[in-house]
């Protein structure tokens, strides 16, 4: 490690390498339930040193695993291996460069995070679309990286489709600019192909983001529902009226309980599910569509249906919305927050063997989910110390992951695969499906180092050996 | 799936192949080479499904076929052709162009949730998945979109649909108004186009939108749609870069997006040749998904513009 450690000191600087276990530890583990061992932790501020790291780890043979702000839940950043890799931190990039305001364009280093993107370009009227409920902390290369979601995804796309050209260190430390600010750059969509890699294809560096104008007029309903089925019902008769609102998502009984006790919004408490439907547009639009979907709401059997009565009143909703996940420790100190989609008409029917799945096991299950698109995020509520609740936890994970192939689904909506769900891409590919995408990466990284055991299975069977994993990993 | 193995076993697993679809973009990424046989994808759409916003179609169905079946269940997709009759689904993916609508449509590639190709060694592959969100795997469906049929041959894929606008208008101004300045007054039209003098404006959504929206446009008049667009060649820059245009004729610009479509074969604007780490991607792209060549020889992603 010394040599290793030593010449990337001297590539950066002696107190942006780090080797102390204390840190080792600490980027020993993202958001995600599993944890490795890193072998050093750079902190590189520029492309230039980024390229420098890369290529001191190809000559070391050494893997190297790019990490954002750490707030992964599929072990994309988690180190693995017996040799422990490099990991390249982004966090000290975290400058906006460039406002392109004609163009709608924003240059940004990696580590710029969701949030601070939106405020710093609000006052232009503008923001960054995707909004994964992690936005406060999670960074756009983290969101490059995962082509993540986020509620107003619905409307808007995913991050593929903000994302219009990126400076990428490639894994045998070349420099490449994929995209452009141009709509059609010619040759393959390497920037389509690079968005969503979960790191596995090079470290970008600079990432132009297309800004989305902030709508005129939003609206924000609010419907009390007395059984999860309703509600379900209700999202398939809105999308079947022809309305596709910029948001659509659900919370059942129990997410509303905890995240009224934090936020204090007047959330219906009594109600088995509560759907958030938000409409956006001009004005005249939002007005009819608002009385639309109340229309549906109802006729499907909401008991109540609010909006919001302002800009406070929508936040104070959204804010409830995204803090679901720190409100479940109220109830228990760890969560394991699942993430697939299923088709939007089998939501009913997927809702209720979910939840079947998690009383067998003797769980507490919360869900809060992007409805509109199908996307659950079961989010089961444990204490870790708890004798055998591991293994209950992942029983039910694996089991909801064939319940949700079965019904048509696939295994994440947003979260990416990592290393979480590695073992169970087979499920949903055949090997010549997967040697295809091994293909694309491997012209990416012909030499295997770059964050090499995510994504693709390596042997194509499910399940790994569950004995050889140790307590607390996921596969 | 027997039409997709009878289609894998026409494209076989070792002569030159080149995907016919309806000949409406031949010219894209070049010209095939002479002698390599010609394979037709199947057509037929196979489900609509309103309920989930998605189409599973065969690649040689033809646009304006697969429009019919989902007007039925009130939807639409994003893909445009100016030939509607003859362009079909899998060769206007291929190309990875869009229409004059997509300013307000966004790219092509984003409605595509899952592929199904033959791979050069004759076998279907398969990407993405019939849902409309999905971050599973490799987005081999983005690599697909755009590339000539270098890379495998579209056999079926699974499209994003939206629902029928309640409505969509035109307007066409006189000599003298700023595009530029009218994309910043508009809220996401639908088209903004501009041939130096002349200015296009397309707006659709709920009618009452329509009509606020059209409030913004004085001194236009209303046409039943786009111009004709410019088949001479079609240029991709910088939106900000078609100011430069100004002055200028022979063109249609999509404002707001970049594409530039002109009347000539050779327009002043230059296509930028691909940086050399963007080429050698490319090269290793090929090498492994199709080690001997036989896909499409003599067609190039790179060459795509025309």
């Amino acid at each position: 490690m010394g040599a290793l450690s030593d010449e990337l000191g001297a590539a950066l600087a002696p107190d942006r390498v780090r080797t102390d276990p204390l840190e080792l530890a600490l980027y020993g583990r993202d958001a995600s339930m599993m944890s490795g061992q890193a072998g050093v932790v750079c902190f590189p501020l520029t492309t230039e040193e980024v390229a420098a790291v890369v290529t001191i780890c190809g000559r070391h043979q050494r893997p190297f695993i790019a990490r954002g702000s750490g707030t992964g839940l599929a072990g994309g950043a988690t180190p693995t291996g017996s040799v422990p890799p490099v990991i390249i931190v982004t966090t000290r990039m975290n400058r906006i460069l460039e406002v392109d305001v004609e163009q709608r364009v924003a240059w940004v280093e990696p580590g710029v995070l969701n949030l601070d993107l939106s405020r710093a370009v609000a006052h232009l009227g503008l923001h960054f679309a995707p909004d994964p409920s992690s936005q406060q902390s999670c960074s756009i290369g983290g969101n490059v990286a995962n082509n993540s979601g986020g509620p107003h995804c619905l409307l808007y796309g995913v991050t593929n489709a903000h994302i219009l050209a990126l400076e990428v260190v490639l894994p045998d430390g070349s420099v490449v600019m994929l995209g452009g600010l141009d709509p059609e750059p010619d040759g393959l969509d390497l920037r389509g192909a690079f968005v969503g890699s979960e790191g596995t294809m090079g470290i970008a560096t600079r990432i132009a983001v297309r800004l989305t104008p902030l709508p005129p007029s939003v609206a924000t309903l609010l419907a009390a529902f007395p059984t999860m089925d309703s509600a379900a019902r209700a999202v398939t008769g809105v999308i079947g009226a022809g309305i596709v609102p910029a948001a659509l998502e659900m919370m059942d009984a129990t997410i509303v309980e905890v995240v009224e006790a934090y936020v204090h919004a007047g959330l219906p408490t009594d109600a088995a599910a509560v759907l958030l439907v938000e409409v956006d547009g001009l004005d005249p639009g939002v007005t009819v569509v608002t009385g639309l979907v109340a229309d549906v709401l109802r006729e499907h059997g909401a008991t109540e249906v609010r909006v919001a009565a302002d800009a406070g009143e929508r936040a104070l909703w959204w804010k409830g919305r995204k803090s679901a996940f720190g409100a479940v420790a109220r109830i228990a100190p760890n969560y394991y927050l699942h993430d697939c989609v299923v088709p939007r008409t089998r939501l009913v029917d997927v809702l209720d063997q979910v939840g079947r799945i998690c009383a067998d096991q003797g769980l507490v299950l919360g869900n809060v989910f992007h409805a509109g698109d199908g996307n659950l995020h079961p989010l089961i509520v444990f204490d870790r110390r708890a004798p055998g609740v591991l293994e209950k936890v992942h029983a039910a994970g694996e089991a909801i992951i064939e319940v949700c192939v079965a019904a048509g689904g696939s295994l994440s909506g947003e979260h990416g695969i990592g290393l979480e769900k590695r073992d169970a891409m087979a499920l949903v590919f055949t090997a010549a499906d997967l040697e295809a995408q091994a293909w694309l990466r491997s012209a990416f990284d012909p030499a295997g180092l770059c964050n090499p055991e995510k994504v693709l299975p390596r042997g194509g069977s499910r399940c790994a050996d569950l004995a050889d994993i140790p307590e607390g990993a996921w596969i | 799936m027997s039409v997709i193995a009878d289609f894998a076993a026409e494209v076989g697993p070792s002569d030159p192949v080149t995907c016919v679809g309806g000949r409406t973009q031949w010219s894209v990424g070049g010209r095939p080479a002479d002698g390599v046989r010609e394979v037709s994808a199947p057509s037929g759409v196979v489900a609509h499904e309103p309920g989930e916003m998605i189409v599973r179609v065969r690649a040689g169905t033809s646009l304006a076929d697969l429009a019919e079946a989902l007007a039925v269940g009130g939807q639409f997709v994003t893909l445009e052709s100016e030939t509607p009759d003859q362009a079909t689904v899998g060769g206007v993916l291929a190309c990875g162009q869009g229409g004059v609508r997509r300013l307000g449509y966004g790219p092509i590639r984003d409605s595509v949730l899952e592929v199904t190709a033959i791979a050069a060694s004759g076998q279907p592959i398969r990407a993405g998945a019939p849902l409309v969100k999905n971050v599973t795997g490799f987005d081999l469906c983005r690599l697909l979109v755009g590339s000539v049929g270098t890379l495998g041959v579209l056999a079926e894929v699974v499209l994003r649909c939206h629902p029928q606008v309640e409505a969509e208008q035109w307007w066409t101004s006189a000599e003298g108004t700023d595009p530029f300045r009218l994309i910043e007054d508009l809220y996401r039209p639908l088209a903004v186009l501009w041939d130096g003098r002349a200015v296009w404006v397309g707006l659709a959504g709920r009618q009452a939108d329509v009509a606020a929206q059209a409030a913004l446009l004085p001194g236009f008049s209303p046409v039943d749609g786009p111009p004709p667009v410019p088949t001479g060649a079609r240029r991709s820059v910088p939106p900000a870069q078609l100011r430069t245009l100004a002055g200028g004729d022979g063109f249609l610009a999509e404002v707001g997006v970049g594409l530039v479509h002109f009347a000539a074969g050779d327009p002043a604007v230059p296509v930028a040749p691909a940086a050399s780490g963007v080429v050698e991607l490319h090269r290793r792209i090929k090498d492994r998904f199709d080690p001997t060549g036989r896909l499409n020889p003599g067609r190039s992603p790179l060459r795509a513009a025309s």
